[in-house]
């Protein structure tokens, strides 16, 4: 029961961040209908710049908001330098302005940063806190209530402001949205700089327990865009749910089966359920009637 | 109020609308008639700023718009309630309208939901459910609410009445009736040619993108031409 409580803790930590960088893609994907495989990009960027600005001095508070304001800017410039010119091209051509775009911000990280693995220190200490038997990492605390917050920022924006409401309308009818006076192309820039938000803080929040490197967007990005097909792609509370659950996967099959295997169980998830349910668990059922 | 002189548009190499000359005067219906792909809808599109235009110019209230995005046209007054409702299927029949209003910064706009609470009953009564079940008549009601939200200067219609039942179809016209009575001014596109110029003041007939017969709208009923081709009368 101990190591199944420690399984439960270490799922839903990774699960937490796996969820933000699917809402992310979320984001990005109603307003725009792109997938942003840059997503993982900004998680990286997250804890990297932090971990440099840190080392400069900077207070981690502070420094973690320099590394916000880095993503951001690079969301919103991914977007009017790279997206938005090409508007009107299919989903593949964007989706490979994309990908372009994720290995120039690796690449030139590799450059402007290093090679190294770096660690944050954790906000509130190293002492693991026991709980049912298990050792829990105080830092787990911080990423699960982080990312429980940004949810609910997420929800009280789209629900309840104007803003947020036309940033659902832009996801249901794009056209539509242009007849009533919404500005799209600002709807669409405001999705990328916001998802790029919240991976700069999903990778801040998780640096202290994974390390983070020059490359570690790649992989996030997969797990985050294979959370978001699990949860239904284009749905936000799918999106939460299927990263937890790919993560909890990953720490149950880890811990059972074979650790081996942990970056696997993605894999295997994102096949089963483009195989079995292409619309995800969530997935958006529209109903329209004529 | 609105004049639009040899408007040309294309869909990739395909002219559409081949030289439209048309005006609309402060608080007018005119409607606008044809058969189907005469160019009704792009007309409507490139005057919401959706459609691009090749040739021609368009002005409202003394004022080029053609080279505006839509939410400025929006924000001019030029509102449309487009062919297919086109309405916000998962937001609730508030937010649609909610929405309707999104570039308007005044005090009213709860006033003006209000007002077509009373105009639709049933928009009221359905107010917080998904837009997305509402019935095709309602949801044609919770287009035309979501145009007159953003308090319209001038109110374009695309096919109000396609695809709704006689009856739905004489309350969407009487609703037609009632803004005109409050001095509103409508550019209507039907294919119902004879519901249309019964409300219009006056109409144009399109034909594969050219405007082939204008006049009063009960000379147009009158005329033999017009009769036999769009009215289904000898």
């Amino acid at each position: 029961m101990p190591e199944f409580f420690q399984f439960l803790v270490s799922g839903l930590t990774i699960g937490a961040v796996y969820a933000l960088v699917a809402l992310g893609f979320t984001l990005v994907y109603n307003a725009s209908d792109v997938v942003n495989f840059a997503q993982g990009e900004f998680v990286m960027l997250g804890g990297m710049v932090t971990v440099f600005v840190h080392a400069a001095g900077v207070p981690l508070p502070l420094a973690a908001l320099v590394a916000v304001i880095v993503s951001v800017v690079l969301g919103l410039s991914l977007y009017w330098l790279a997206i938005a010119p090409a508007r009107g091209a299919s989903a593949v051509s964007l989706i490979i302005i994309t990908i372009g775009a994720s290995i120039l911000l690796r690449g030139a990280a590799q450059i402007v940063f290093d090679k190294q693995f770096h660690k944050l220190p954790a906000f509130s200490g190293d002492t693991p806190v026991q709980m049912l038997g298990a050792a829990v990492q105080p830092q787990s605390f911080w990423v699960i209530g982080g990312t429980a917050v940004m949810v609910l920022l997420l929800y009280v924006f789209l629900e309840r402001t104007l803003l947020g409401k036309a940033v659902l309308a832009t996801s249901a009818n794009r056209f539509a949205a242009r007849l009533v006076g919404i500005n799209t192309t600002t709807i669409m820039a405001l999705a990328f700089g916001g998802s790029a938000a919240i991976g700069g803080v999903a990778g801040i929040l998780i640096t202290p327990i994974t390390l983070t490197s020059y490359d570690v967007g790649t992989l996030l990005a997969l797990k985050g865009f294979a959370a978001a097909m699990l949860g239904g792609m284009g749905n936000p509370l799918g999106a939460v749910a299927g990263g937890l659950l790919l993560g909890l996967l990953e720490a149950f099959g880890a811990g059972y089966i074979s650790s081996t295997y942990k970056d696997a169980f993605a894999f295997i998830v994102i096949l089963a359920v483009l195989f079995a349910a292409p619309q995800g668990l969530f997935g958006r059922r529209t109903i329209e009637r004529v | 109020m609105l004049e639009i002189s040899n408007l040309r548009s294309r869909y990739g190499r395909i002219e559409v609308l081949k030289g439209i000359s048309l005006d609309v005067q402060t608080g007018e219906v005119v409607a606008l008639i044809g058969s189907n792909g005469a160019g009704k809808t792009t007309l409507l599109h490139a005057l919401s700023g959706v459609q691009p235009i090749s040739d021609g110019q368009v002005t409202f209230l003394g004022e080029r718009i053609d080279g505006l995005p839509a939410h400025r046209r929006v924000a001019r007054g030029i509102l449309q309630s487009p062919e297919g409702r086109q309405i916000f299927g998962p937001l609730t029949v508030e937010d649609n309208l909610r929405l309707g209003a999104y570039l308007r910064r005044d005090k009213d706009i709860a006033e003006d939901r209000d007002r077509i609470f009373g105009m639709f009953p049933i928009l009221a009564e359905k107010r917080n459910q998904i837009a997305g079940g509402l019935s095709g008549g309602q949801q044609q009601m919770l287009a035309i609410g979501r145009a007159l939200m953003g308090k319209p200067k001038l109110l374009l219609l695309d096919e109000p009445s396609l695809g709704l039942s006689p009856l739905l179809v004489d309350q969407i016209l009487a609703a037609i009736v009632s803004l005109r009575a409050l001095g509103m001014t409508v550019l209507l596109v039907e294919q119902n040619a004879m519901a249309a110029l019964e409300i219009a003041d006056r109409g144009y007939v399109i034909e594969t993108g050219h405007i082939v017969h204008a006049g009063p709208a009960s000379q147009l009923l009158s005329d033999p031409k017009v009769k036999a081709a769009y009215l289904g009368l000898e």
